[in-house]
């Protein structure tokens, strides 16, 4: 059965039709990618599915449960985790405390227990601590675990906002744009990462991205989408080549 | 900044950084349970009285410094603390159920009010709960039966444990008592700090956007964490009742709110550290300005007092400086001279470099 399915999913700001009618299904294990131009609304698809924005039309169904009219604040829990475009990490926290939010979904303790700090709480700090460590090994973030983000440059807290999202001990992981502004060489680590994510950790992931070299080599299916509708969908080989997605990016001979 | 060694998830959970740090603070808790000793009645007085703006500035701390909501009505909560106390024990309640009341008026109250409250951001709440601040000196008047109308009431005195606690007939006691309830509250603060509900602030202030796509309910962290700042403020206002001794409606005036704000801005928001560094300066600054004053006037002849305003215009002049300067407050000077200490000799100036840095919740909804 597919992870994810999304039927028909439809969102207008005021006349704008940003996703208009888009259906996909992410089947459990599989890399799948959204490309497409500037404005094409590959955003808006990942902000649809983690719940920020609502959609004026279709359905959302994550491991079988239709998620379309759950609040945001669900959908971490379920397994849904995501990176920002923008890096939206807590710049004036340490890398560690960033992390220790991603586990806030796994959270098993009430605020007045946390107040009194009761040993059940010391426990539970514990195993999320236990947990997080190990999320620190697999992408190698030892050396900046007690850095605050503020200080950090601009490659490594693309790491730290994956990291982030790991700690929440995902199914499926939303990664939007993982390589945008990062150099040739951290372009590659994170192409390895991705790989790892998919084989090691057996995640699902769905990824907004726009450097062709890294969709190809990471993808096993990519879907490409234009003015908020569908293009093409199969191999990135297969996309690359679609005339309807030629045209989209560089638009269409003159004809006279 | 120190390398200290970790080799336990417990060497990051526990509240002191290992022995040192203990110590350091068991002996500040020694030197303020020797305070009654050490001052004179009348400095134990200006002590007690930075004790209980601390407490008040905690609260403040938690919902602004912590959580990133500005708020101006903060007044407004001391007060509610401090007519639930005075009103229950003229009643005949004891002090210790008054005063744990007057937490949970203030706490209840708040959460009724931040629902709609917090649903706005920046210089909107801003004058929202400024609002507060205003209506409460009205209702104040108008409460007659709890608040005694325009007169104010009167702070009975308070029996604990077999004793008469007075400001002036027992000032030590008094100062005990203060000392006892702001070491519970900030041991509860940063417990609170320290584990999921306290992170999820943190969370909250720097981007709401991710917090809730982390599983934070925005709505209920930013209710969680003013109806808790409300709480403590609350306590606070009790406190203040019975340090001034009597209470009306020109007690917890607008002026108050701000001198709050400005004094967490002041001490440093977003530390623990800062509500009590601020809270130092706006109850000694006075003092020490009077004192400057007392001394011009005998030593260099030159007649300061006959400039009236001066003593605000003063603290005026340090809150500019300080925000220009020192955006982190007294704790980031503290901050600075400590990694000094630490690294001597090998600090660099650059080392704190201001990097521009916003509050993304102002920017992304």
């Amino acid at each position: 059965m597919s992870l994810l399915q999304v039927k028909d999913l439809s969102i207008s700001f005021g006349g704008v039709k940003a996703v208009d009618g888009v259906s996909f299904t992410v089947e459990p294990g599989e890399v799948f990618t959204l490309v497409g131009p500037n404005g094409a609304g590959k955003s808006t698809i990942f902000n649809l599915i983690s719940r920020l924005y609502e959609p004026s039309a279709g359905q959302i169904v994550f491991d079988g449960q239709d998620i379309t009219s759950l609040p945001a604040h669900k959908v971490a829990g379920l397994g849904i985790a995501r990176t920002f475009q923008n890096i939206e990490l807590f710049d004036h926290s340490s890398v560690l405390q960033n992390l220790l939010i991603g586990r806030h979904c796994r959270r098993n303790t009430r605020w007045f227990e946390e107040l009194l700090f009761l040993p059940k709480v010391r426990r539970s700090e514990r195993q999320h601590r236990l947990l997080v460590e190990e999320v620190i090994d697999f992408l190698d973030l030892a050396a900046y675990r007690d850095k605050l983000i503020a200080g950090l440059p601009y490659g490594v807290r693309k790491v730290v906002e994956i990291a982030r999202a790991l700690s929440s001990e995902p199914k499926l992981i939303l990664l939007d744009e993982p390589a945008s502004g990062l150099s040739v060489e951290e372009t590659q680590n994170m192409a390895w990462w991705i790989e790892d994510m998919q084989k090691d950790l057996g995640l699902t992931v769905l990824m907004v991205e726009h450097d062709m070299s890294l969709v190809s080599r990471v993808s096993n299916r990519v879907l490409a989408v234009s003015e908020g509708r569908p293009l093409a969908m199969g191999t990135a080989a297969e996309v690359q080549a679609d005339p309807k997605v030629i045209e989209a990016y560089l638009g269409t001979e003159a004809t006279s | 900044m120190s390398n200290r060694f970790k080799s336990r998830y417990d060497d990051d959970i526990n509240l002191f950084e290992g022995r040192w740090h203990l110590a350091q603070y068991a002996i500040l808790m020694a030197l303020l349970l020797a305070a009654p000793w050490l001052l004179g009645t009348y400095y134990l007085g200006e002590l007690t009285a930075v004790l209980v703006w601390s407490l008040a500035g905690l609260g403040l701390m938690l919902i602004s410094g912590h959580t990133g909501q500005v708020s101006l009505g903060h007044a407004a909560f001391m007060a509610i603390g401090a007519f639930t106390n005075l009103a229950l024990m003229l009643r005949g309640w004891h002090f210790i159920p008054a005063l744990l009341a007057s937490a949970v008026t203030s706490g209840i109250i708040g959460a009724i009010i931040s629902r709609p409250i917090l649903r706005m951001s920046g210089i909107y709440l801003a004058i929202a709960t400024l609002a507060l601040s205003i209506i409460i000196e009205d209702v104040a008047i108008i409460a007659e039966p709890i608040t005694g109308g325009v007169a104010g009431v009167f702070a009975p005195p308070i029996a604990l444990f077999g004793m008469e606690i007075d400001r002036y007939a027992t000032p030590h006691a008094f100062y005990y008592l203060c000392l006892a309830v702001l070491v519970m509250v900030t041991l509860g603060y940063l417990n609170l700090l320290r584990s999921a509900s306290g992170r999820s602030f943190l969370a909250v202030r720097d981007s709401e956007v991710s917090a809730r796509a982390l599983g934070v309910n925005v709505a209920r962290a930013k209710t969680l964490s003013f109806s808790l700042s409300c709480a403590i403020t609350g306590l606070a206002g009790a406190l203040y009742a019975h340090l001034a001794q009597a209470v009306n409606y020109e007690s917890f005036l607008v002026l108050i709110s701000i001198t709050l704000l400005l004094q967490v801005v002041i001490g440093g928001l977003g530390s623990v550290h800062g509500a009590f560094f601020g809270a130092i300066v706006v109850v000694l600054l006075p003092q020490l300005i009077a004192i400057a004053r007392d001394f011009l006037d005998n030593a260099a002849g030159i007649k300061i007092a006959a400039y009236p305003g001066m003593d605000t215009a003063l603290f005026a002049l340090l809150i500019l400086l300080m925000v220009i300067y020192e955006p982190r407050g007294l704790y980031g000077v503290w901050f600075k001279v400590r990694t000094w200490l630490q690294l001597f000799p090998l600090y660099r100036k650059g080392m704190f470099r201001r990097t521009r840095t916003y509050l993304k919740t102002e920017r992304q909804r």
